[in-house]
């Protein structure tokens, strides 16, 4: 009992910090948008992708380059969240109906080519009330101090900020130095598994597969899932053949670490 | 024709191209010019409507410039410091310029020069109507013009050219001393004019019934942090201006007239009709370090330079709106415009079009999403190449996908794929298009990570592509 009421009182502390560090989000407005699986809103402090945070997200391997995994994953959690997107690119390539694929409409998505002042323009409109979000797409380094810029910004107003971090380098190193990002997720792509299971030979592409790695969580553990990419709501899904499996993967639940 | 009285009798003041064939000159005795054509209509020349019909013109120009003034008897001055990239260039901005008053019945002819004198020799006097004076070249460009060209009285002119000097190149090699006691100071300041080594100031226009405000100031301005609180001063009352008015702004200039008689601008452009004085300082006050203060600014004018109408509205209720409530994006876009240029804040936007760099269009930031739509349900990637890059493909059969291809020296084996997506060329476009087909797939490699490639060609028939193949876009 002893140690259950410490855990309480713990809880109820954690709480408090919370509550003197972020600012009241406007009434109406959930403090998270949940991914909707169990299994990965339960890792996540609050239950799914915090508002009024910056997050990072990363492409893995070959795709560090270009960031499309990482992309699909901002977009489809800002699809599920009302409000326009700013999206910021150095140049753009983006595929605008890839984006409406996973339920963010382009009338929804304002894009600004900003060269090398991402940061600055990502910031702009994180400071500008009534956004779902903005995402950034940051070539190279993302320090300390221009994160923690973007987290405050963020938290002024409520909207979630996404890095998206692009490197020409394969699992650049430069990705993986500390910044004051609430969480950073890594997406690498998995071999899907075919369209029909019954009749594995049938060619064809079905949902894509992605390993969805959380790689830092600001009151989490880090944690890995193989999920199946965005529906047209934005929607993941554990894959269908492994959902059943025990939680072999999932946060070990009773521990927690601390915050940092 | 046109005519009026010198004092002496009537002489010929304007004549239109037809006269000019004829041999008619302005100048020239009327009886003199009715003698060699006989029936010639004349008309009085209406010196005051002339000068009326320039003042509307050089407003007119303001389209342009913020900086525009009339130049009687037949010229306007444009300052086009910084708008021309506007208008696609120096040269593409004249021609426009002279295009649109050709339409409606004025000839006229334009140079661009970095001085006033340059401009207004070379406008006058050059073979092409649009004549580009390059950066620091008005010496070469004026140097053949005769001295006419340096807005010279006419005395000094047949004088200067009593001496053999026809050519504003031979005035420039001529000992200054002996110029300037023969023909007066007025001869050496109008070269040195001509030429950029003294100032000439332009007198702008403000265009009619624009809602404008004034500050002059009793010390000059230097500092930034002054120059803000005069720009927030400023559009405060230039806002209550339009709200008098029932406006909003569109288009602002912000005119800072220096102690040394040069005027800066700052021009800026709002996505919506606006009056919120805060955005509007601020909108002006991020571009501040692109004016120079000189000596310092004696006075500021912020003038509204295009205006649309706009109902009052009714304050926003903070946290009154929930999810669904509007999110005002204007202020947001002005903001991101001013910084980064126009061209590069925008929306993207469905367009009726099968081939896939043409599906997408930038579209202005708040526009009209109009009715297209993507078709939903077809495997689209997130990243978009372009041009799309060639690779070597292993391709087993025409209507299979490759069994493996390369990219960047990287191979890929495919291990599942999805297609073809047949998408015919577009040959209402392009005649080269009438028969292009290409076949996309979506494949995806051992790794997982898919790609969409396409081949040109429906493998069967050769006029319908070179059957080569290219990674298009990333999943």
């Amino acid at each position: 009992m002893a140690g259950s009421g410490r855990m309480a009182l713990l809880e109820d502390l954690r709480e408090r910090v919370a509550r003197i560090e972020r600012r009241p989000l406007p009434p109406g407005r959930l403090a998270v948008v949940p991914f909707g699986v169990p299994g990965i809103d339960a890792a996540l402090p609050g239950g799914g992708i915090a508002r009024g945070a910056l997050h990072e997200a990363a492409g893995s391997g070959p795709d560090t380059e270009h960031g499309a995994t990482a992309a699909l994953l901002a977009a489809s959690v800002l699809a599920r969240a009302a409000g326009p997107v700013l999206w910021v690119s150095t140049h753009f390539d983006l595929f605008a109906p890839a984006l409406a694929e996973v339920g963010l409409g382009p009338e929804r998505v304002l894009h600004v080519e900003a060269g090398r002042e991402v940061l600055a323009a990502v910031e702009e409109g994180l400071r500008h009330p009534g956004l779902a979000g903005v995402v950034g797409e940051v070539p190279g380094r993302l320090g300390l101090t221009a994160s923690r810029r973007l987290q405050l910004a963020a938290e002024a107003t409520g909207a979630i900020a996404f890095a998206l971090r692009r490197s020409p380098r394969h699992d650049d190193p430069g990705l993986a130095e500390p910044s004051a990002a609430v969480t950073r997720w890594r997406v690498a792509s998995l071999p899907s598994a075919p369209p029909l299971p019954w009749s594995p030979d049938t060619p064809g592409l079905g949902r894509a597969r992605w390993r969805l790695e959380l790689l830092r969580a600001r009151g989490g553990e880090p944690c890995s899932w193989i999920v199946e990419c965005p529906d047209a709501q934005g929607r993941l899904a554990l894959a269908a053949d492994l959902a059943d499996r025990p939680a072999a993967q999932g946060p070990r639940a009773g521990r927690r670490r601390a915050a940092g | 024709m046109t005519r009026a009285h010198d004092g002496r009798r009537l002489t010929v003041v304007a004549a239109n191209r037809a006269a000019h064939v004829l041999g008619l000159r302005p100048g020239m005795p009327l009886a003199h010019a009715q003698a060699m054509v006989p029936g010639l209509e004349v008309a009085v020349a209406d010196p005051e409507g002339d000068a009326d019909a320039l003042a509307d013109v050089a407003a007119w120009c303001l389209r342009y410039s913020p900086l525009t003034a009339p130049d009687p008897p037949d010229g306007i001055w444009l300052d086009v410091t910084g708008c021309a990239h506007l208008h696609g260039g120096e040269e593409a901005m004249l021609k426009d310029l002279l295009g649109r008053l050709g339409r409606s019945g004025v000839t006229a002819s334009a140079a661009v020069a970095d001085t006033p004198g340059a401009a207004w020799a070379v406008a006058r006097h050059a073979r092409d109507p649009v004549t580009v004076v390059p950066p620091g070249g008005q010496a070469d460009a004026i140097a053949l013009l005769p001295v006419a060209a340096l807005r010279l009285p006419g005395e000094t002119v047949a004088g200067l050219r009593r001496l053999g000097l026809d050519l504003i190149g031979q005035l420039v090699s001529t000992p200054r001393g002996p110029l300037a006691r023969r023909f007066g100071a007025e001869a050496l300041r109008r070269l040195d004019q001509a030429l950029g080594s003294a100032p000439e100031p332009i007198t702008p226009v403000v265009p009619p019934e624009a809602v404008q405000h004034t500050l002059a100031f009793r010390e000059p301005l230097l500092t930034a942090e002054a120059l803000r609180l005069a720009i927030g001063g400023l559009a405060e009352a230039v806002c209550a201006g339009l709200e008098r008015a029932g406006l909003g702004a569109r288009r602002l200039d912000l005119l800072f007239e220096r102690v040394d008689d040069a005027t800066k601008v700052l021009r800026a452009g709002t996505a919506r009709p606006t009056r919120d004085p805060r955005h509007l300082a601020r909108l002006l006050g991020e571009r501040l370090e692109e004016v120079d203060p000189g000596f310092g600014v004696a006075a500021m004018r912020l003038v509204v330079a295009l205006a649309e109408p706009l109902a009052p509205a009714q304050a926003a209720v903070p946290l009154a709106g929930g999810a669904g409530a509007e999110v005002d994006l204007a202020p947001l876009v002005d903001r991101l415009a001013a910084r980064f240029g126009a061209a590069r804040v925008f929306h993207v936007l469905p367009v009726e079009s099968d081939v896939p760099e043409r599906s997408a269009r930038r579209a202005p930031p708040l526009a009209d999403p109009g009715h297209a739509v993507w078709p939903s349900g077809l495997p689209r990637p997130v990243r978009l190449l372009a041009p799309p890059q060639p690779v070597e493909v292993l391709s087993v059969l025409p209507d299979q996908p490759p069994a493996a291809f390369s990219w960047r020296r990287v191979r890929h084996r495919v291990r599942r794929a999805d297609g073809p997506e047949r998408i015919a060329g577009e040959w209402w476009r392009r005649d080269g298009e009438r028969r292009a087909v290409r076949d996309y797939w979506a494949v995806e490699d051992e790794a997982g990570q898919r790609f969409w490639l396409f081949r040109r060609g429906d493998g069967a028939d050769p006029a319908t592509g070179d059957l080569t193949w290219f990674l298009h876009g990333i999943f």
